[in-house]
């Protein structure tokens, strides 16, 4: 029998942390991205593109991500698609991002004065760059803090991609738990480390919230 | 092409209303102990001793800056090494309750410390004991006022539950994976799945607002709406 020390256990979950990361960060980008898209399309108001926009985000918010992570891993498959657990779970976590972002950042396009659009209206300028010059900065700054946020979100979401078999900090917690017989010092330090990674960025969330109300 | 049959997973239809039962279930037992928990701990920071105020803090920060399965996983594999042994649905509850309780805590503080300063003082001049001035004059508004926060993060828990199926809870995503291991349809069994946590969502939120309005708070929770 093997012998595991702390060490062993501390330095393999930090290894798996780096996978952790990895994948809330290529899903926040890519969601940031997808999001954009999606407001730009929403706050273009066209009808029928709002209601079906709205209806993408309450599936999101609506069930399960657990649930959303399955359903694109075995719905890849049924495509023909070969699936591995990297494009399941950077699938299923961007598509999830995107309707929560576009969601947070449509909010802060909409805090914006009425008056704002209308001025920029009456300078004849186009939609892009209405939203370029006039009403995007202003959201941006409403919009940051609240999206930092979410990164702290994204990061706790990337511990479901365990259950699919990615191999990040949660699922190398269970091998290495099943392998010493030592759950509780395991996931203990699983805790930790997730601890260590989201704190620091709730922490900076917190201090752009302050900042941006006092700059009012 | 791919042909799907939902049949093969709709005629499971008990299995499913099965499961279904036991996450609203595990939701509604999580609510009634994790809202009264996180009352509990938004005093504490409000009003209660030094040591109490850090000690819950530090609650609320660790449970919010770590995912709810790794909690799960604690409660589950890691407590048992210290001689508690918990069923699937214990762990479950335990973790919601422990899990609700440190988001709760945070949205009722936002909506204690919105309270007017006049208010308190108001009861108190009507020699109102310090207890009746919490229960009866600053925290039924408080609640009112932060009443859809805190039924959206009792849906964001009743979605998160969908975890509870890895540690063999038997509840409508464990019943998911169930079916598909009998009939191999996995994909139609998630579709019916999904639909149906959609549908749960919705009258949970619906169902807790009207609650929220009608009898919790006679009437004041009207002006959100």
């Amino acid at each position: 029998m093997i012998e595991f020390s702390l060490w062993d256990i501390v330095r393999n979950l930090l290894l798996a942390a780096r996978w952790t990361v990895a994948l809330a960060l290529m899903a926040f980008v890519g969601g940031g991205v997808l999001g954009l898209l999606l407001l730009m399309a929403r706050v273009a108001g066209l009808r029928g593109v709002q209601t079906i926009l709205k209806g993408y985000v309450q599936l999101f918010q609506g069930t399960p991500l657990l649930v959303q992570l399955f359903l694109a891993f075995f719905g890849l498959g049924l495509l023909g698609v070969d699936v591995s657990q990297w494009l399941a779970a950077g699938v299923a976590l961007t598509l999830y991002a995107s309707a929560f972002l576009s969601e947070i950042w449509r909010g802060c396009v909409e805090a914006i004065p009425k008056g704002q659009w209308e001025a920029a209206d009456s300078l004849a300028l186009s939609f892009m760059q209405k939203l370029r010059h006039v009403v995007g900065p202003q959201a941006l700054r409403i919009a940051v803090p609240s999206t930092v946020g979410f990164l702290v979100q994204m990061i706790k979401a990337t511990a479901l991609a365990s259950v699919i078999g990615f191999i990040e900090l949660t699922k190398a917690g269970t091998m290495i738990a099943n392998a010493t017989f030592q759950p509780f010092v395991v996931y203990g330090w699983v805790a930790l480390m997730y601890f260590a990674l989201c704190w620091p960025v709730t922490a900076w969330s917190r201090k752009l919230e302050k900042d941006l109300r006092r700059g009012r | 092409m791919v042909a799907l049959d939902f049949t093969a997973v709709l005629q499971q239809w008990p299995l499913l209303l099965r499961g279904a039962a036991l996450t609203l279930a595990l939701t509604a037992v999580s609510t009634l102990l994790g809202v009264g928990l996180g009352v509990a701990c938004a005093w504490a920071r409000h009003a209660g001793p030094l040591g109490l105020r850090s000690a819950v803090a530090l609650y609320v920060e660790f449970i919010r800056n770590t995912p709810f399965i790794v909690q799960l996983f604690f409660i589950f594999f890691g407590l048992p090494s210290l001689g508690v042994k918990l069923t699937p649905e214990i762990a479950s509850v335990l973790a919601m309750v422990l899990n609700l309780g440190a988001y709760a805590a945070e949205i009722a503080r936002g909506g204690l410390e919105a309270t007017p300063r006049g208010q308190v003082e108001a009861a108190r001049s009507l020699a109102l004991s310090e207890r009746q001035v919490f229960f009866r004059v600053v925290l039924p508004p408080a609640l009112a006022r932060v009443w859809p926060a805190l039924v959206s993060q009792i849906v964001i828990v009743m979605l998160g539950s969908a975890v509870c199926g890895q540690i063999a809870a038997q509840e409508l995503s464990y019943t998911a994976n169930l079916i598909q291991s009998r009939n191999f349809r996995s994909f139609e069994s998630f579709i019916v799945v999904a639909g149906i946590y959609l549908a749960l969502s919705v009258l949970v939120r619906d169902v807790l607002r009207r609650l929220g309005v009608r009898w919790l708070f006679g009437g004041a929770g009207h002006r959100g709406r």
